[in-house]
């Protein structure tokens, strides 16, 4: 870095790297700057002038978000003709924006009024009438209404720049002046929705909360994203017991602002009136509501005699409960019930990748690591599609540090807008194609390797040999699909691993073996959906289901648990890259139970002793006994995210990697869970589909 | 779509001019080229031309929306355009596109029931030492009055 630069900003001294903006100096000292078109991160547009700063030496007002800091600078941010310039523009907006605040989805959030009431004049010179233009809808998630818009150009450029989506665009003149989606009248794009977000007015708004509350009269509940495995922050606002809002204006989280279509529209699955709200239990065939007591009892008294007997339990995981569930669930099937037969559906080779770095540290990735590598090769993954956020990460780091990204799939990604180089091979090939870029790769100083479900098994070792034989520091990331996939794995729902990948005391059958066991006595499957692909082969098997929804698994069942979703829930997972973040509870849905407490109230009517099952107490044992899991409690506890590697040694089995497949998932899509969101349904782009042209 | 061989010919010597990786500062002659061609820019039009030069769509309308120049609406066979920005309209700039306005029986931005021509009323023409100021299509008349707009408008019907 070079020197640092010393300057004064409203008399005091401010030491700051040369190259730095004013606006970004006098905020290092706590000096506010108004404006409205700056946005960190993205380049600088000087559109709205409100950022007018006196320079000593300067004959006019300067931009302070363009202007870079100099030695001995002399800048004020308060000075009479900085007040006058400020309450000029302010008015200058004012003059043909509406004044509908009471009704505007932005009231009391929104940056125009926090300026005027700061900065700005009572009174306006302007008698002219206002310029109007109707509403319109983009889509089923954007409406823009171009009389309120201060064209700060701010959607336009995280769309362009951040997204590398481009959707947006400004046009016509003057007063005329408006922002236009890519087809005309409608847009298609990644449907993210950030433009929303950005917006410092209420000239964009969102498909799912525009006219429908007041900022201040919801709660706010800081959580994980259930779909994807990228483990974004996302903040749910509640009002009356009801999600009708999703963003991250915080910045908290590994994602700072960033979700996907997903993260900020997806969570209306918690409310769908499919939702399951009172157990059922097949009676004569069918499947009828009963009472929690009535549905636990039943599956108590079949496990307990299944038990006694000796009987051949199934059991398969969820890759979207959280640590302390998937943990329980393990010891309740491996010292509760006696069985090592546990799974779930994996979508990654995680233990086969911990297993090759075995001995060696710091060599799996963070997300913020994709954006400080020099350079990342990704392997057989549609990012853009499949892990939104690492793909936004390697397009920031492209933007801002240049980096090198090299991608080698079997169709075209979105990454090869800005790639060093891209690779296309056949299915299968990406390993042998990946290797060819060797030469490349070496001139870095860094690499992060990012993988799908291509690379598995004996794979994961030749790709780790290949990135080792580079001879610069490489990190890895094996790309799994779900919000918790990572954190099943970590936890032990596996036949042949416990939590913390120690060998389990027996090897039981894996997830495709049960379903093709003929002799499982019960098969309790905990929100996963196996049967729409695949038939059980069972048929005298107790089938017991958890579950949000009625799935075709839970159709199927002999008894259906109305399980909470991740929303409304309390706990922890894990993400991708490792990560541990906690869950905090939003909404809460009637007739429901989290899911521990399901097996908490199941062993207890078991007489089993596996513990106190709340959420924490769980955690604590975890963070006893899961080599990794000790991760410092204040940063899960503000929301932050703790890195993780929950072994470091030869991981004992090598399981049964043919069994590995990513569900595919693109961008509108999210398995079971996706199919119950009405938002990522209606957007004219589902479902989408990965590597296309 | 197509265009005809001339003007495929003409874009495919102008692409040349740009060197690599820029050809996208082709887009304004390209639009306006295509446009005397195909009468306005059609949704087919800006498609073909963010293909060629490989430009987001929305860019494309960013410029069209920009410039006057170009437009969505078919004009008619002769665009009148007449200035009636400060110095045309000191010397009568005003009177005389009033005087355009009835003599064609159209308004600003319109075109006549047979397609011949149509009008706008434009900022500087940058011919402010000659006003009052217009243009036919791509020829300036200076010093006009509302008898030589006659005039032009009599000849213009008769070379049809």
């Amino acid at each position: 870095m070079a020197d640092p630069i010393t300057l004064t900003i409203d008399g005091r001294q401010v030491k700051v790297p040369a190259g730095t903006l004013v606006i970004e100096a006098a905020k290092t000292v706590g000096i506010e700057v108004p404006s409205f078109c700056y946005y960190e991160g993205f380049s600088l547009q000087a559109a709205c002038r409100m950022c007018l700063v006196e320079v000593e030496k300067m004959p006019k007002l300067q931009p302070g978000c363009t202007l870079p800091a100099a030695e001995g600078m002399v800048v004020y941010t308060e000075s009479p003709k900085v007040v006058e310039a400020r309450k000029g523009m302010l008015e200058f907006l004012l003059s043909n924006h509406p004044l509908d605040c009471p009704v505007c989805d932005k009231g009391g959030e929104c940056e125009l009024q926090d300026m005027t009431f700061r900065y700005g004049a009572g009174e306006s010179r302007f008698v002219e009438i206002k310029h109007h233009v109707d509403e319109k809808q983009w889509s089923p998630a954007v409406y823009y209404d171009a009389a309120r818009c201060i064209l700060c150009y701010r959607c336009i450029r995280v769309c362009d720049e951040g997204l590398g989506v481009g959707a947006l665009g400004l046009t016509y003149r003057g007063v005329a002046a408006e922002i236009t989606p890519s087809h005309g009248d409608h847009l298609e794009c990644d449907e993210c929705g950030w433009c929303i977000d950005v917006c410092p007015v209420g000239a964009l708004t969102s498909g799912t909360y525009r006219y429908k509350s007041r900022p201040w009269e919801m709660s706010y509940a800081g959580t994980i994203c259930t779909h994807c495995s990228d483990g974004c922050k996302t903040t749910l606002s509640v009002r009356n017991g009801e999600v009708i809002r999703a963003n991250n204006r915080d910045r908290s989280g590994v994602n700072g602002e960033f979700l996907c279509v997903k993260g900020r529209f997806g969570f209306d699955f918690v409310h769908s009136e499919e939702r399951l709200q009172s157990p059922l239990l097949r009676k004569d065939g069918k499947l009828e509501p009963v009472s929690w007591s009535e549905a636990l009892a039943a599956v108590a008294a079949r496990f307990g005699e299944v038990k006694a007997r000796n009987g051949k339990f199934g059991i398969l995981g969820s890759t979207h409960t959280t640590n302390e569930e998937n943990y329980f669930l393990q010891k309740f099937a491996r010292q509760g019930l006696g069985t090592a037969n546990i799974d779930h559906h994996r979508s990654g080779d995680v233990p086969a990748l911990l297993d090759a770095l075995s001995g060696k540290t710091g060599k799996l990735a963070s997300s913020a690591d994709l954006y400080n590598a020099k350079a990342a090769l990704v392997i057989g993954s549609d990012l853009a599609q499949q892990h939104p956020f690492l793909a936004f990460q390697l397009r920031a780091n492209f933007r801002h540090h240049q980096a090198a990204v090299y991608t080698v799939t079997s169709g075209t990604v979105r990454e090869e807008q800005y790639a060093a180089k891209s690779l296309h091979c056949e299915a299968g090939q990406e390993l042998a194609s990946a290797q060819s870029l060797a030469e490349d790769l070496k001139k870095h100083g860094d690499l992060v390797i990012l993988f799908g479900d291509a690379v598995r098994g004996q794979a994961v070792s030749q790709l780790v040999a290949f990135g080792e034989s580079l001879g610069i520091p490489v990190k890895y990331v094996c790309l799994v699909d779900y919000a918790n996939s990572r954190g099943a794995m970590d936890m032990g729902l596996l036949p042949d691993l416990g939590p913390g990948y120690h060998a389990a005391p027996a090897v039981g059958l894996s997830r495709d073996e049960m379903l093709a066991a003929a002799d499982l006595d019960v098969l309790w499957v905990v929100g996963s959906n196996p049967f729409k692909t695949t038939a059980p082969a069972g048929t005298k098997t107790f089938t017991v289901v958890q579950d949000l929804f009625l799935t075709e698994t839970a159709q199927r069942a002999d008894v259906v648990l109305p399980a909470a979703s991740a929303y409304e829930k309390n706990g922890t997972v894990t993400n991708v890259c490792g990560e541990v973040q906690r869950l905090k509870q939003g909404p809460k849905v009637m007739g429901t139970k989290s899911d521990l407490e399901i097996f908490g109230l199941l062993a207890k009517e078991l007489g089993l002793n596996l513990g106190i099952w709340t959420a924490d107490k769980v955690f604590e044992e975890i963070r006893r006994t899961v080599p990794g899991y000790n991760v410092p409690l204040p940063v899960i506890a503000t929301g932050g995210a703790a890195q993780t590697a929950a072994v470091n040694g030869g991981v004992p089995s090598k399981g049964k990697p043919e069994y590995i497949r990513s569900a595919g998932d693109t961008l509108f899509t999210s398995g079971t869970l996706g199919r119950y969101s009405k938002m990522l349904n209606r957007v004219m782009e589902a479902p989408g589909q990965l590597y296309k042209p | 779509m197509t265009f005809s061989p001339e003007l495929e010919a003409k874009f495919a010597k102008m692409i040349q001019n740009y060197p690599p990786g820029r050809q996208k500062g082709a887009l304004i002659p390209m639009l306006l080229f295509a446009q005397d061609e195909v009468g306005s820019m059609t949704p087919e039009l800006i498609d073909e031309v963010s293909k060629r030069l490989k430009v987001n769509r929305v860019e494309i309308e960013e410029v069209i929306g920009y410039y006057t120049m170009l437009t969505r609406e078919p004009r008619g066979k002769h665009h009148v355009q007449i200035c009636t920005n400060v110095s045309c309209m000191l010397t009568g700039g005003e009177e005389l596109y009033q005087h355009a306005c009835k003599k064609l029986g159209i308004g600003n931005k319109q075109k006549t029931a047979d397609g011949q021509f149509s009008l706008e009323e434009v900022e500087c023409l940058g011919a402010c030492s000659w006003a009052p100021a217009m243009m036919v299509d791509y020829d300036f008349h200076f010093n006009v009055t509302p008898e030589k707009l006659d005039g032009l408008i009599e000849s213009l019907k008769k070379t049809q």
